[in-house]
């Protein structure tokens, strides 16, 4: 097997250096992605969100927990342009910062779920026989609860909080990813590569983590991608009924709950939360959809 | 089928019972102490502990589960420490109102979510298709909560034509049924067309488009009877979002269903009822799962069941 690195030139194909086979999949993948219009606008959001977020502290044009009463409830204006929130807190720089948290809440949760998943995945499809049966079965009553009520409950037992969201969240989406690699490493775990690795004496470890995971990961990179949108989702629904963030965290499920108050006279202060969320989580569901289309557009994802 | 249709439902037992030691075990590792909440802050201790017994809570907690399993069975799923009435009445109460909201959702959603689907797969790749899944994309994006506030500010504030909350009247349905069925229709628009897609380009709908057939009909009785697997399928599993949804949603329209039901017991740590509710919503959504799956062979004789 010879080991070759695809060229940097999008930031999912650093992931994967180091994968068998030719280069060329991923050059030609690398090309699809590039001639999708949408996947591209998607990728450019995500890469904007990211600068938002790690730049905040500096272009925030207000302290985002400075309360200021005389400017209370103020719609869109030169000074504010995104208008002011109950406090007078100016709700562009409550946005700004808000970006770093939604985008935390969304790749921590994900990451968790990726490690735990891929790892449950990965034992399931490459051993099969009674741990798989086991494994799955585990599953199995993950996948019984509706998705946002496992997340609630889970929030419920730890106690509300950021982190205990991002845990929730992890949770909550380890079943799909497990599922996912487990079917992706079943269908390769009988190919001749593997059974060249197993014949040449390689160890269960080094099957796994040199052909197995490298050769069944791009349907898991797609899903993450995907699963950070619904993380963002969740945990701003969560923030929302008052189990997630809790004030005056500038985090956007958590102002748009408190705009509700004030729907009527400053309808701003939830619809602005509301739109931002619908952007970030828009910028990974075209990144998403983009890189399942360039690796394989017809994986059932 | 028969057959099939018993081995399913025995399938179920397993999952079902692990669904209720999974909410069990979660529900009793919530810190706090229930005890000390009932009796209020002021109790003194051995009043605490009297609650404890009356609970239960000094038990072995495989005690507690085996005596909770064996009411179960017999349909009780214990009392509510907030109102004291038993945890199955309260369901009973607020079921009628998520379940009416969860099945006008799923109209929206096969209505709203066929339409646009069959729209785009018929004319592929053009504006009309690429209008149509930007705008599905943009529903899945959308936080159902916010759409539902800002149906609120559209239609009861600024038109004044619906009412922004409350449960007893069917108009109070409309907004939060429409709001969450809208972003789950995005997710069956896009499904529809890629699996009315799949089906197109085949041989049978190439000879009955040279037979003479119209086109409508070859794209609702041909096409689409081919596509619906998937399509029934992705109904079934939004039944389980919109569920979830729902507890969203009944915030929002400050509706009386199980949804805010949940939430309600979170807050005052009423653990019987959260712990009743989660499974009663999950039993649900497996039943539902497996309707799904034995409507298959009703829909497509193709399919075996073994």
């Amino acid at each position: 097997m010879s080991r070759t690195t695809a060229p940097a030139a999008t930031p999912f194909e650093s992931n994967v250096s180091g994968v068998a086979a030719s280069r060329s999949p991923w050059r030609l993948m690398a090309r699809r992605f590039r001639r999708n219009k949408r996947a591209m606008v998607g990728l450019w959001m995500v890469a904007a969100l990211i600068l938002l977020a790690s730049t905040a502290q500096w272009i925030a044009p207000y302290d985002p927990y400075q309360q200021n009463m005389e400017v209370m409830l103020e719609g869109p204006n030169l000074a504010h342009p995104f208008g002011t929130d109950e406090f007078g807190r100016d709700i562009l720089s409550r946005i700004l910062y808000g970006t770093q948290i939604s985008l935390m809440v969304g790749t921590v949760g994900v990451l968790i779920s990726l490690v735990f998943g891929v790892f449950l995945g990965t034992v399931s499809g490459y051993f099969g026989g009674w741990l798989d049966s086991i494994i799955m079965r585990f599953i199995d009553i993950f996948m019984a609860f509706p998705s946002f009520l496992l997340a609630l409950a889970i929030v419920s037992v730890l106690g509300p909080g950021m982190i205990n969201v991002m845990i929730a969240i992890g949770i909550f989406s380890v079943p799909t990813f497990a599922r996912i690699s487990r079917g992706a490493v079943i269908g390769i775990k009988n190919k001749e590569f593997v059974e060249a690795a197993k014949a040449m004496g390689g160890s269960h470890l080094l099957i796994i983590f040199k052909h197995i995971i490298p050769n069944s990961i791009a349907p898991v990179i797609v899903l993450s991608t995907l699963r950070i949108a619904t993380a963002i989702l969740t945990a701003a629904g969560l923030s929302f009924l008052g189990m997630g963030a809790q004030p005056p965290t500038p985090e956007w499920g958590a102002m748009l709950s408190t705009g509700r108050g004030y729907l009527r006279v400053a309808p701003h202060v939830s619809t602005i939360p509301g739109l931002a969320i619908m952007f970030m989580v828009l910028a990974f569901n075209m990144l998403g959809d983009g890189l399942r289309d360039a690796l394989d557009p017809k994986m059932k994802l | 089928m028969t057959t099939y249709a018993i081995k399913r439902v025995l399938q179920m037992i397993p999952t079902l019972i692990g669904v209720s030691v999974l909410v069990f075990i979660m529900i009793h590792s919530i810190p706090g102490d229930p005890a000390r909440l009932i009796a209020g802050y002021d109790a003194t201790e051995q009043d605490v502990q009297l609650m404890r017994e009356r609970l239960g809570l000094d038990q072995p907690l495989i005690y507690q589960y085996t005596h909770y399993v064996g009411n179960l069975l017999k349909g009780d799923l214990g009392d509510s420490l907030r109102s004291e009435r038993p945890v199955l009445h309260e369901i009973m109460i607020r079921f009628p109102t998520t379940i009416k909201l969860t099945l006008m959702a799923i109209g929206f959603m096969v209505v709203i979510g066929l339409l646009a689907g069959i729209f785009s797969a018929t004319k592929p790749n053009s504006r009309r298709d690429n209008g149509f899944m930007m705008l599905s994309l943009f529903g899945i994006s959308m936080p159902v909560f916010w759409l539902g506030l800002m149906l609120i500010l559209l239609f009861s504030y600024y038109f004044k034509l619906l009412p922004s909350g409350g449960s007893d009247h069917f108009s109070q349905f409309i907004l939060p049924s429409f709001a969450v069925g809208l972003s789950s229709s995005a997710i069956l628009a896009r499904l529809t067309r890629s699996s009315l897609l799949e089906v197109i380009h085949q041989d049978f709908i190439r000879t009955a488009r040279a037979k003479g057939v119209k086109e409508r009909v070859v794209i609702l009785k041909h096409a689409l009877k081919n596509a619906l697997i998937p399509i029934i399928t992705i109904v079934g599993l939004e039944f389980g979002h919109l569920l979830g949804g729902a507890v969203l949603t009944e915030t929002v329209f400050s509706m009386n269903g199980l949804g805010r039901f949940i939430i309600q017991s979170i807050e005052y740590r009423d653990y019987p009822a959260v712990q009743g509710t989660v499974l009663f919503c999950a039993a649900i959504f497996v039943v539902v799962n497996l309707i799904v799956d034995l409507c298959y062979s009703l829909v497509d004789p193709r399919v075996k069941y073994e």
